[in-house]
């Protein structure tokens, strides 16, 4: 068995925060004793990912995802726990190491504001020591892939948000690290540019073999990218597992859509009634009921088309962090 | 030693395109390079006037040879790093240099000399027109003009060093902008930037002499100007290479513990 490219173990960040209330005395107070309270940001996870593995990681903003990212990318100490990737101890930040990684961070910036994209890049050449073939190899697949042709001589001020996006990807990409973490890549962007952005992902996993550990607020990203999901709420890990056993575990009810001639006013006898509009019914109907409901609709009802879907992901999500499900903190 | 060359000129050609893009504040920037000493140097030549003259051996020609030397040395050893770095740190441009494979002090270096590539030929026009202006006297020693040039080299890499260092104060508090007055406050008194050292009193000249403030500006000033003997001058470049070797020690332990914090608070 191969060892896994990230391997963490009880992983636990603790910040110590200073706190006081607002107003005078409190300012006169804090200066002769601080107050101190302890934040667990992230309070003892553990996984494994495999090389080559594509991974989404998923949580409500504060759970600790972008503390977890910094951590394994080495520039958070843990306050406990185990942690390596590629072998290496992060925080250690050793060259080696260094070399084989990178973080994407949606506002961060690896290019100079004033100059061209290309200009960057050849600094990123000489602080990563590429061989000039290679370097010349890697940028002109990076160009075609992203389609950054006409921007890398412009400055990178001059450049739309989205534009500039993918050329900071494409920074963050010359080395080939085999470990990429992204921190809402396509935070931001249009649609069309997320799903580019996306398939440029796929394809640089598919042809690296990257290890890839990605946050996201947009759920077609995960879904596009993701077979496995790892979800973290208030620093605990919630579920780990492959993104379809997520929606079954946390969804109670399926959404049946009907489409008939007319609504009729008897509806919600088939189940809770979402819309209705021109016939085009939607119903969100208990999953156990599913199948009773769905026979009873074809037989009761002129249906001329009737579909089953589960809720939408974000659904799935929104009432995973909601409820705290008790039985799903443990993995 | 190849790859780090490497790196130099790739951070040497995005800081001068860079600063180009800047012109404007590039020019500001050194007319108060060139109105402080000149401030100084009209104060000082009145003073001198108004003393019959001279004033503690000085005569204004004296002065005026003092300053627009001082002017050339300030402007080619000046650092801005102590202003930077916490701006660096509050909007955590330094995650993304402490995630590069190389130290971060490389890319401050190259981006140091190549904006002095750009500044230095304004500066030494500025002191051809100044000398034009205030006529100082200048007795030049050939082999005290030849010492000049390494004491202004290692002028360099100790202020930078020192600056540097404490730049690193960032990392424990938020507001070092008043650390850094403090700094600079002791820098105009005891560098010789406000008045040659040897106008001050003795415990001062001392302070200055055994803190590598007298050593960062005023001895290369003092050298070119011909005042200090071969003797006074062994003496400098020894105490330059002592505090150099000092900062660096410094220099390193104040990095790793820097980072220390700040991996454990912000990252």
């Amino acid at each position: 068995m191969t060892p896994p490219a990230i391997h963490t173990q009880d992983l636990t960040k603790i910040y110590t925060v200073s706190e006081r209330e607002a107003g005078m005395r409190a300012a006169v107070q804090s200066l002769v004793r601080r107050r101190t309270e302890e934040v667990r940001a992230v309070d003892g996870i553990s996984f494994d990912l495999a090389p080559g593995e594509v991974v989404g990681f998923l949580g409500p903003n504060g759970a600790g995802k972008t503390t977890t990212l910094k951590m394994l990318s080495g520039l958070l100490h843990p306050s406990a726990g185990a942690l390596s990737v590629l072998g290496h101890t992060p925080w250690k930040r050793e060259k080696d190491f260094l070399r084989r990684i990178t973080l994407v961070m949606g506002q961060r910036n690896q290019l100079v504001w004033d100059i061209p994209a290309a200009d960057s890049f050849e600094l990123n050449r000489a602080i990563y020591r590429l061989p000039a073939g290679d370097f010349k190899r890697t940028v002109d697949e990076l160009t075609e892939l992203l389609d950054l042709g006409p921007l890398l001589k412009k400055p990178v001020r001059n450049l739309s948000l989205g534009e500039r996006m993918k050329c900071e990807i494409a920074a963050a990409l010359l080395h080939r690290p085999q470990v990429v973490f992204l921190d809402e890549p396509t935070i931001g962007l249009d649609v069309t540019m997320q799903r580019r952005i996306r398939a440029f992902f796929a394809g640089y996993n598919q042809r690296f073999g990257a290890t890839i550990l990605l946050t996201s607020h947009y759920m077609n990203d995960v879904e596009a990218l993701c077979r496995r999901v790892i979800v973290i709420h208030e620093g605990r890990l919630l579920f780990d597992g492959d993104l379809a056993s997520l929606v079954q575990r946390f969804t109670s009810h399926k959404t049946v859509v009907v489409q008939l001639e007319i609504c009729p006013d008897n509806l919600d006898a088939y189940g809770e009634v979402v819309s209705c509009e021109d016939g085009l019914a939607t119903l969100r109907v208990p999953k156990a009921e599913t199948p009773r409901v769905t026979a009873r609709l074809l037989a009761d009802l002129p249906v001329i088309d009737l579909t089953v879907e589960d809720p939408p992901i974000e659904e799935v999500i929104e009432r995973v962090f909601a409820n705290s499900f008790p039985e799903a903190e443990k993995p | 030693m190849m790859a780090l060359a490497q790196l130099y000129q790739a951070q040497f050609r995005i800081s001068l395109a860079t600063m180009i893009q800047y012109r404007a504040s590039l020019v500001i920037w050194l007319l108060g390079q060139v109105l402080e000493p000149v401030i100084y140097l009209i104060v000082w030549s009145n003073v001198s006037a108004a003393g019959g003259g001279s004033v503690g051996g000085y005569t204004t020609g004296d002065f005026a040879a003092y300053f627009i030397v001082l002017m050339v040395v300030n402007h080619l050893t000046y650092t801005w790093i102590m202003w930077e770095y916490e701006y660096r740190v509050r909007e955590g441009t330094l995650s993304a240099a402490l995630l590069r494979p190389v130290h971060p002090i490389h890319a401050d270096v190259a981006e140091n000399l190549s904006s002095k590539v750009v500044s230095t030929p304004g500066i030494l026009l500025t002191a051809l027109v100044l000398s034009l202006i205030f006529r100082p006297t200048l007795h030049l020693v050939p082999w005290a003009a030849v010492a000049f040039l390494p004491a202004v080299a290692l002028a360099f890499v100790l202020r930078f060093l020192v600056e540097w260092s404490l730049a690193q104060a960032a990392f424990w508090t938020t507001r070092v902008t008043s650390l850094n007055q403090l700094f600079f406050v002791a820098m105009l008194f005891l560098s010789g930037q406000m008045a040659p050292l040897t106008l001050f009193p003795p415990a001062v000249q001392t302070a200055a002499a055994l803190l590598p403030f007298r050593w960062v500006i005023s001895f290369p000033v003092e050298l070119l100007l011909g005042n200090l003997t071969p003797q006074e001058t062994i003496t400098g470049f020894a105490a330059q290479a002592g505090w150099i070797v000092l900062s660096l020690v410094l220099l390193r332990v104040v990095w790793r513990a820097g980072v220390r914090v700040y991996s454990a608070v912000s990252g």
